[in-house]
């Protein structure tokens, strides 16, 4: 839904086409199916009970927060690399939206963790490296939105956001070693992994297409509406030319 | 011309053989070794702002050369864009044989460029602060040392931390770690504000050296009878286009 | 390159020197933060014996960070990039400089802080090569990201409360990495420490890299 075709290059001319209002009917309807499945006809879990049904948003909002840091420094690196602002806006987008699922990711799980463990927050390896993703995310979005020009803001952003994934690597293994020597990552232990079946299985998979096709349809919008925003702010370069000359009429005056 | 005088600082250490040169070198719209500067219909924003709006200049080698204008007229970005730090985004753009339009930096290097900030380090002292950006360049350091006697700065003023000095003071450090270059092109912006009156003879003596030695000066100044009676050429600059007085 | 890196790096320290700034008020803050911990933390309890290493990295983080504001302040005068841009130096020359000034300010400040340890809060010590290795990756790669870090916030107006948000979240992992490994080097087991210093390793390897080819387009604006 992201790829790139040749009319897309020369960009947008609206944050609306027919590709993108059949992309948010899905969305629509696949939610629909995922409240459905999720929340009336899947079964509460042996285990944990009806705190299960967090994890049909839970685990595919994780997925895709991920998936748009993995935009943000492939697009970084490609406007680094060929100065494709088409690129650069790519990664403020994919770092836009990826920051909007890690916040959904920690609500809901500190959601779970409530029933679950009895306290919203315990330094669990995931929950922990999940919020030092939010901060790193939050540090590429606060140079993304300097109050400067925007190259300036574009190629210092694109170097935080070239390092975003290896440091979200890193961050994660550290976060999973410092766990580790000490106790066993919780949400494993009490883990969903053998239990998943039937109904509980296809309501996490209706989950994952839903917030796949969420995930899109915004990456999709925040792009045109930044392409947009870009446009408008160069155009009128001709104008400006012509008005700055314009200025040397009024300086002939003056010796 | 090739006679050089050793205590001259105001050469080009690369003087590329001035006198081989066959022929008058300012025919023709091409770029020359005679001709240092090569605009036409150059254009740089500063963020969105048209700074420079379509300049067309030529300026040939030895030439020195005054810019005026009115404040805001882009006399500054001028000679930044000329010294390769402002982006040209359209129009042609050669200096030194170098075009700004695909290499920005080699031509940093062979330039002077003496701006309004000094970009020196009020912490360091005269001579630290010279010798760092002359060694920064690859100046020699007999260079050095003669630089800062030729701008006054020996004795007790070497060893003043560069925050302490006077605006006249600062404006001959900036001269030293500029002449200790020895650039080809030199670009002043308003070389003679701030000084006394020796100082002011002194700059006007050190770009009459430079140019006998074969580089070039463009500068910009208020102080038209001085600098009108220094300059080969003069260049109005007005609303960011440039127009030649003859 | 590493002319310029030398060149670079001795012009930080001499101004370093003669400023003294890093000497009279980092060097009193990092001590001030140890003595602070001990106020927050009861040392009758054993709780500060325990906590030493975090504390003491801690530690050395907020005044490193004191030390690399400070060490792109005296880069922030007008026209100083300008100046830089045109002044023939490598990039990446410029980046290693910056580099090894910091690393020397943070090295000294670990000695000093080492000391203040070792005095204040009476720790053993079983590990000496574990304690020296972990103390020298982890200033490279406190050095190497912060320079990194340091001028991507350079010459902003948002400077000083752009680069702590920038920064600690990235050396999360080599507070967690060299406090583990101190651990391992102070009462514990040496070995456990080892793979700490690798991951910091990667790290200021990382950063190294990143910086020697991304500084050069960083400078390149406007």
């Amino acid at each position: 839904m992201i790829s790139q075709t040749p009319t897309e290059v020369t960009g947008p001319t609206s944050t609306s086409s027919r590709v993108t209002r059949v992309l948010g009917f899905l969305a629509l309807v696949s939610l629909g199916v995922l409240v459905l499945f999720g929340l009336i006809l899947s079964p509460p879990d042996a285990s944990q009970g009806e705190a299960v049904r967090i994890m049909y948003i839970h685990v595919p909002s994780a997925t895709v927060a991920y998936l748009g840091c993995f935009l943000t420094t492939i697009g970084s690196i490609v406007y680094l690399w060929r100065k494709s602002q088409w690129w650069e806006l790519v990664a403020y987008a994919g770092a836009e939206v990826a920051t909007l699922f890690t916040v959904i990711t920690l609500v809901t799980g500190m959601l779970w963790g409530r029933p679950t463990w009895g306290v919203y927050w315990v330094w669990d390896a995931r929950l922990t490296s999940t919020a030092m993703l939010l901060l790193l995310l939050l540090g590429y979005l606060a140079v993304r939105r300097l109050p400067a020009d925007y190259e300036v803001r574009a190629k210092r952003a694109a170097i935080v956001g070239l390092l975003l994934v290896p440091n979200v690597m890193i961050v994660r293994k550290s976060v999973d070693w410092w766990r580790t020597l000490h106790q066993k990552p919780t949400l494993l232990a009490n883990g969903l992994d053998s239990k998943i079946e039937g109904l509980m299985l296809f309501s996490l998979f209706t989950g994952f297409i839903a917030i796949s096709l969420v995930f899109g349809w915004l990456i999709v919008h925040r792009f045109r509406l930044a392409w947009l925003e870009e446009q408008v702010e160069s155009e009128g370069l001709d104008l400006a030319i012509a008005e700055r000359r314009a200025e040397a009429l009024v300086g002939e005056v003056a010796p | 011309m090739d006679a050089v005088d050793p205590n001259s600082f105001s050469g080009p250490s690369a003087d590329p053989s001035a006198g081989a040169l066959s022929g008058d070198g300012v025919s023709g719209d091409g770029v020359t070794e005679q001709r240092v500067v090569h605009l036409r219909g150059a254009v740089a924003l500063l963020g969105r702002f048209p700074a420079l709006a379509g300049v067309d200049l030529d300026i040939n080698r030895r030439r020195i050369v005054l810019l005026r204008g009115p404040n805001g007229a882009g006399k500054t970005t001028l000679l930044r864009t000329l010294a390769g730090l402002v982006h040209v985004s359209e129009g042609e753009a050669v200096v030194l044989g170098v075009d700004l339009l695909t290499d920005r930096r080699s031509v940093r290097q062979r330039v002077g460029l003496l701006a309004h900030t000094t970009g020196l380090y009020d912490e360091l002292t005269v001579a630290d602060n010279v010798s760092f950006w002359s060694r920064a360049a690859r100046a020699d350091r007999s260079d050095v040392d003669a630089a800062m006697a030729r701008l006054g700065l020996d004795g007790r003023l070497r060893t003043v931390p560069v925050g302490r000095l006077s605006a006249g003071q600062r404006r001959r450090t900036s001269l030293a770690c500029l002449i200790a270059r020895r650039p080809e092109l030199w670009l002043l912006d308003e070389p003679h504000a701030g000084l006394d009156q020796e100082g002011r003879d002194l700059v006007d003596q050190l770009l009459r050296e430079a140019t006998d030695a074969g580089a070039t000066v463009i500068l910009s100044s208020h102080e038209l009878d001085r600098s009108l009676q220094l300059a080969d050429e003069v260049v109005t600059l007005s609303g960011g286009v440039a127009t030649r007085d003859s | 390159m590493i002319h310029d890196a030398f060149l670079v790096a001795g012009k930080d320290l001499r101004l370093e020197w003669r400023s003294r700034v890093a000497l009279n008020q980092v060097a009193p803050f990092a001590l001030l933060v140890l003595v602070l911990f001990a106020f927050a933390l009861d040392p009758d309890r054993g709780l500060l014996e325990k906590a030493t290493p975090g504390l003491y990295w801690v530690a050395v983080l907020f005044s490193g960070l004191l030390a690399l504001q400070r060490s792109f302040s005296i880069e922030s005068a007008d026209g100083n990039r300008d100046a830089l841009r045109l002044s023939g130096l490598d990039p990446a020359g410029i980046f290693l400089g910056k580099v090894m000034a910091v690393g020397v300010q943070l090295l000294a400040l670990e000695i000093l802080l080492g000391i203040g340890v070792a005095v204040l809060y009476t720790t053993p010590i079983t590990g000496w090569i574990l304690l020296l290795v972990t103390a020298m990756v982890a200033t490279v790669a406190i050095a190497a990201a912060g320079t990194l870090y340091g001028v991507v916030a350079a010459g902003l107006r948002v400077r000083e409360t752009l680069l702590p948000l920038l920064l600690l979240p990235v050396l999360a992992p080599v507070l967690i990495g060299s406090t583990r490994a101190f651990e391992a080097a102070l009462g514990g087991t040496p070995s456990e420490g080892w793979p700490w210093v690798g991951l910091m390793g990667v790290i200021a390897v990382l950063y190294i890299v990143a910086g020697v080819f991304g500084f050069g387009p960083l400078m390149e604006e406007s």
